[in-house]
């Protein structure tokens, strides 16, 4: 197996036309873009060249601001709930049902395998007011409240797709957060029981930092995808009321292909990029101090 | 839901798409080719690209083609393709881009109008021109050409409907509740009160695609200023922030709180408030006369087409505007590209002028701005009373959004259901509606 490997030529051959496909579907569009974001206008319009008057637009246009804040916000509300809704699982998995939790597992795993805008959909249906009232709505009249429309405020929206996120997601970082719990040596666990470490403790000083790496990465997985949020909140309620839930990939969406302005649009892409970095980065970052400490 | 899966794929290749598209944009930079429009070259088929949610269209073009037109569709076949009414703008323009628009297609409104990018680029065909070379120019109603010139500022679009707008109303709840047609905002008002108290909901509305409720704002303003008040806002006469602009947006919200809209109302879609409606659970629907199709559909109809009136928005007191300017519109624009328009696809375009408006009419019920060249018998009382009221128009209004650009039609549309619910003032919303309106200029 070494040989093979050190052979620069076959190296080539197995790396080539997958490095060729990654390149040119991937690298080159990105440049594109990049490239696309000091122009004015679309491909009928014809472009002009306007230097960084879109990255000056970006930060003056309020839209662009607040579809910046969703994204942030619901990246962090989105990966806390998830993790922590996630790490308890696993822990439930692990310590509670211990052999016997195959089938919740994949119960719990399920709803990740639906498409986002089938359970958009379905959330929407569970919300609705009116003359389709859905059955959130029918336990609170049953208790006496009085129909909420929850997809007329941000906040309710918000909630909704949050909770949505958490459904049908929690289902994956448990199973991810499992398997990282799994890999803990029961004699160390073991020992720890005997020093007198129980419940809460154990878990605090033995299994959290024991299970870091895996909770690292399932933390930057996460955020990854949430801040590239889009199907569930266009799905759910088109990004509104108003702009009010609309991330930047929607936002960057509406810009290129309903107002057919590729540049701005790609300086809208470009923000996203730099601010997945950033974020990258601050959890690298933190987490190999930690690692070190 | 098929809109919104395509949207989703499109947005995984979108980087890849704008590549494309640059590309494609190097090869096609000359554009401006109008000025001899009709020396275009025949193209190997006549095709016409249509929206998906607009099957009325492709279905009797084929017909035309098997029948009436068939002669022209033998020297030139019809190939239809269709597209969904949202990627309209994107696929259009990209088409464009790369040299490759259909001969007859849709488009968006702000795209073929003179500065749009397609009016800009010369690649929108001038109908009035070429139909009187044809000699069938008086096939086009008046009124409805005159409703084209006015939206796309240049007779760009085939009238393939004409369409008022107005209340559709229940004339048996009106009967029951001792309510006549009203002819003032504040009778009306006065009226779904009374509709409220005896358990209807008085206006169904469809507020998840939000126009039906940006288009009371709209008509209030046409009632209370005129009918060019919203040219005046495009021309910069008059801003959406002057007092009584923000006059209209607050009576439609006060509307919303009194809950005239019903509840929920603003998650509420076109199929299940046109239901609401014709149940016989609402009294009243905002909507254009395309309704004439699930009014004529005895399925879906269960109050029964006697006792659906429709009436125009009232008369505003002391305003400028009339009752009888009826809102209008011709469809969504049906362009045809230039480049293609030889002698083959004109004649397929004088046997659509010919024939449109008589088939139409007697196949779906359609009212469209195509004059009607053979005797229909059997057509719907409700098709009837619709277009009675039609050929007695003598002026007609546009629509609150339909002089406004891409962005600031979606921001109207947005900002609306926060309107309603009354977390946007009437003020915030008109003068976000603006900004948006100058940032465009």
């Amino acid at each position: 197996m070494k040989r093979v490997f050190g052979d620069r030529k076959t190296i080539l051959i197995l790396l080539g036309p997958t490095l060729v496909i990654y390149v040119l579907l991937k690298i080159v569009p990105v440049m594109w873009s990049l490239g696309l974001s000091f122009f004015d206008g679309n491909s009928l319009s014809g472009f002009t060249f306007t230097g960084f008057a879109n990255f000056g637009r970006f930060f003056t246009d309020p839209i662009a601001i607040q579809s910046l804040w969703v994204s942030i916000i619901f990246a962090l509300l989105a990966t806390g709930g998830q993790i922590i809704l996630g790490y308890l699982l696993a822990l439930l998995y692990v310590f509670v049902l211990r052999k016997g939790s195959a089938f919740i597992r994949t119960a719990v795993f399920f709803p990740m395998v639906l498409p986002t805008v089938a359970v958009a959909l379905l959330f929407r249906n569970l919300v609705s007011v009116g003359q389709n009232q859905g059955p959130i709505n029918d336990i609170i009249n049953l208790f006496g409240g009085k129909s909420v429309e929850f997809l007329a405020s941000s906040v309710g929206t918000m909630a909704v797709a949050l909770v949505m996120t958490y459904w049908s997601s929690m289902g994956f970082y448990a199973v991810l957060l499992y398997t990282g719990l799994l890999d803990i040596p029961d004699e160390v666990i073991e020992s720890a029981r005997l020093d007198g470490a129980n419940g809460l403790r154990l878990v605090r000083h033995i299994v959290v930092p024991l299970s870091m790496p895996i909770l690292i990465s399932s933390i930057i997985f996460s955020f990854n995808s949430t801040l590239k949020v889009f199907d569930s909140l266009l799905a759910l309620n088109n990004g509104g009321p108003g702009t009010s839930t609309t991330p930047l990939t929607l936002y960057m969406f509406q810009t290129a292909f309903n107002y057919s302005d590729y540049g701005y649009a790609s300086t809208i892409a470009l923000m996203l990029t730099i601010l997945c970095l950033l974020f990258t980065l601050a959890i690298f970052r933190s987490s190999s101090r930690k690692a070190e400490a | 839901m098929i809109t919104r899966r395509s949207r989703r794929t499109l947005v995984a290749v979108s980087l890849a798409a704008v590549t494309a598209v640059t590309l494609a944009a190097c090869s096609s930079g000359s554009g401006a080719s109008s000025g001899n429009a009709a020396s275009g070259k025949d193209p190997k088929a006549f095709t016409v690209l249509t929206a998906n949610e607009n099957p009325t269209l492709t279905a009797e073009l084929k017909e035309l083609a098997s029948g009436a037109c068939s002669a022209e569709n033998k020297a030139l076949p019809l190939k239809s393709q269709t597209v969904a009414q949202a990627d309209v703008v994107q696929k259009v323009t990209l088409l464009a881009s790369q040299n490759a628009l259909p001969v007859h297609f849709i488009a968006g409104t702000a795209m073929v109008t003179p500065s749009g990018d397609l009016g800009k680029n010369g690649l929108v065909l001038n109908y009035e021109k070429e139909l009187k070379k044809l000699g069938v120019w008086d096939d086009i109603l008046p009124g409805a050409a005159s409703t084209v010139t006015s939206v796309y500022g240049q007779m760009v679009s085939l009238p393939y409907q004409y369409n008022i707008e107005g209340i559709w109303f229940n004339k048996k709840i009106f009967d029951k509740l001792g309510l006549s047609e009203p002819t003032t905002f504040d009778e009306l008002m006065a009226d779904a009160g009374k509709i409220k108290d005896a358990g209807y909901t008085p206006f169904a509305t469809d507020g998840k695609d939000a126009w039906p409720v940006t288009r009371l704002i709209g008509d209030y303003i046409f009632r209370s200023m005129g009918p060019d008040a919203m040219k005046d806002v495009q021309d910069g006469k008059a801003k959406l922030t002057d007092a009584k602009y923000v006059k209209a947006a607050a009576a439609v919200q006060q509307m919303a709180q009194d809950g005239y809209f019903g509840q929920g109302f603003v998650s509420t879609d076109a199929a299940t408030a046109t239901n609401a409606f014709l149940t016989g659970k609402a009294a009243m629907m905002y909507d254009g006369s395309w309704l004439l199709s699930n009014i004529n559909d005895k399925s879906q109809d269960i109050i029964g087409s006697d006792n659906v009136g429709l009436m125009p928005f009232p008369a505003v007191a002391g305003g400028k505007g009339s009752i009888d300017q009826w809102p209008a519109n011709a469809g969504a624009a049906m362009a045809m590209n230039p480049k293609d328009y030889g002698p083959k696809v004109g004649q397929w375009l004088k046997c659509i002028a010919n024939n449109y408006g008589a088939l139409a009419l007697k196949k779906d019920g359609v009212v469209s701005g195509f004059k009607i060249n053979k005797t229909v018998t059997n057509v719907d009382g409700p098709t009837k009373m619709v277009q009675k009221k039609v050929s007695d128009i003598k002026q007609t209004v546009l629509w609150f959004e339909a002089l406004m650009d891409a962005k600031s039609t979606s921001l109207a549309q947005s900002n609306v259901s926060l309107l309603t619910t009354g977390q946007m003032t009437p003020k915030t919303y008109m003068s976000q509606l603006q900004a948006g309106i100058d940032a465009n200029k």
